[in-house]
């Protein structure tokens, strides 16, 4: 028996929106509302409108709640100032990387660790069981926010509108609470577009609510609902992984390249430390395969496990997501390749396309980076 | 949507037109199929003197999340491929039953299962 998919509590809109909805990690969720590419266009020229209530929200309180963190993640969140988000991950004892994650410091002894929807239970028991013995308190709060992300450079304005807070004030990476459109709200500057944008935390009984006023409050910047379809393609333009495409358990934050997330130098033991500082002495001295950019020269797309092949055929490299990108015109991918082919311009590189060698381009990511 | 009545169609989504003169007819995709797949970002279409076959795959088309088998309505032989949908593949999106066709075909033999434009209609939903 395969359980019903669960519903948002924006579920009635995205349906009288003529919304495609898909299955997402057991979630009901909207895949576009009309042309995806448009949506896309929208995120990266106006503003785009994202039911993301399907993320896994998880809060620690307590005396202990950072310490607890810094122990169960590869980050050092006790370190974070309040009112600060973190982009870290927790990671097995192995190494592995069991999710990436976005955390916020809410206050002096209170942190929101978001998860994807499908690890967040997986998350959950992680951080339950790394906190036993710490002065910490880790409540599930999935059934407690709905999220509506407002992504695209005329989002500032659009938000504006509805809100008191000062989101002049409000830096990238960092959350407030505050009022919107009359309900209460974290408000974050957060994202995964690529663009500037804010990621809305309000109870599933306001988020009615909250998109119809910021629906409207759109209308006339040209702000237009959007799926998890153009979300994919603006985080792959963006460079941003994806759990269970970039990343894995059968990746370290290392091989995809973003060691940077590892804090060896915080106070305390954190699980897969030992492993991590031997992922790291790997990637420096014998780099592993690398995670590069591919922009197609012709128009077939390559997709996640196609071969990264060199002329005569040799695999060096595995595609891990790939998808044609509105913004540049072109297929492009993110795929891991051998450290002899993944520097920018190596010549002869080719996906193998269902039996076709077509060339690509080896570039460094992100295919896209705005103009601040 | 709805599926013009002087076409016939098939549980794979294709349509095809009226013979001609010379026994030549038109192949597509539905409203319904282009609207399944997403924007189409690629079109892989048989090549004029290739022979298709009826039920078996003949070419390909690519949207943004997924690529999807083109099969041929009829058996017979390739006349002329759209190039301007392999220019401009959102011509299957904007245009399905018109300027998004794909293939020409000059039809030896033909399924006796093709569905009426309301058989079809009411297959798809």
């Amino acid at each position: 028996m395969t359980e019903a998919p669960r519903r948002t509590a924006l579920d009635a809109t995205h349906r009288a929106l003529g919304a495609t909805m898909t299955d997402f990690a057991g979630w009901d969720m909207p895949l576009r509302y009309g042309s995806e590419r448009d949506e896309h266009l929208a995120v990266r020229t106006r503003a785009g409108l994202f039911d993301l209530s399907h993320m896994g929200e998880i809060t620690l309180t307590g005396p202990g709640a950072g310490r607890a963190l810094d122990h169960a993640l590869v980050g050092d969140l006790s370190a974070l100032a309040v009112g600060r988000a973190r982009y870290t991950m927790i990671c097995e004892a192995g190494g592995g990387i069991l999710d990436d994650l976005i955390v916020y410091r809410l206050g002096e002894q209170e942190y929101m660790v978001v998860a994807n929807a499908s690890n967040a239970q997986v998350v959950l028991d992680a951080l339950t069981e790394r906190a036993a013995g710490f002065d910490a308190v880790v409540r599930d709060d999935r059934e407690n926010y709905a999220l509506i992300a407002v992504q695209g450079p005329a989002s500032p304005g659009i938000l504006k509108s509805v809100t008191d807070a000062d989101l002049d004030g409000l830096k990238y990476y960092a959350g407030l609470p505050g009022t919107v459109a009359g309900v209460s709200a974290l408000i974050a500057r957060t994202g995964y577009t690529g663009e500037d944008g804010f990621e809305l935390f309000v109870a599933p009984s306001d988020a009615e609510k909250l998109w119809q006023a910021l629906t409207e409050a759109g209308a006339d910047a040209g702000l237009v609902p959007c799926g998890l379809s153009c979300r994919d393609t603006l985080r792959l333009e963006a460079g941003m992984p994806l759990y269970g495409h970039e990343l894995t358990t059968a990746t370290t934050p290392f091989d995809a390249g973003l060691g940077r997330v590892v804090k060896f130098d915080k106070a305390g033991d954190f699980v897969g430390r030992e492993a991590l500082t031997a992922a790291a002495e790997r990637a420096a001295s014998a780099p592993p395969r690398k995670l590069v950019g591919l922009i197609a020269a012709g128009r077939r797309v390559p997709r996640a496990g196609y071969p990264v092949v060199t002329a005569d055929g040799t695999v060096v490299g595995e595609v891990t997501s790939g998808a044609p990108s509105p913004t540049l015109g072109k297929p492009i991918a993110i795929a891991y390749v051998d450290a002899a082919h993944a520097t920018a311009g190596t010549e002869g590189v080719c996906v193998d396309i269902r039996g076709t060698h077509e060339p690509y381009e080896v570039v460094a990511l992100p295919f896209y980076k705005r103009e601040r | 949507m709805s599926n013009p009545q002087q076409l016939r169609y098939t549980k794979e989504h294709e349509w095809l037109s009226a013979t001609d003169e010379n026994g030549v007819a038109t192949v597509g995709i539905t409203e319904f199929a282009a609207n399944a797949l997403g924007d189409v970002v690629y079109a892989q279409l048989p090549a004029v003197g290739d022979t298709v076959t009826a039920g078996e795959t003949c070419g390909e088309l690519e949207s943004t999340k997924s690529v999807s088998d083109l099969y041929a309505p009829v058996t017979g032989e390739v006349v002329e491929a759209n190039q301007d949908v392999v220019d401009d593949p959102a011509l299957v999106n904007t245009a399905p039953f018109e300027g998004g066709w794909l293939f020409k075909v000059k039809i030896t033999d033909e399924p006796a299962e093709l569905l009426t434009a309301d058989e079809y209609t009411a297959f798809a939903g």
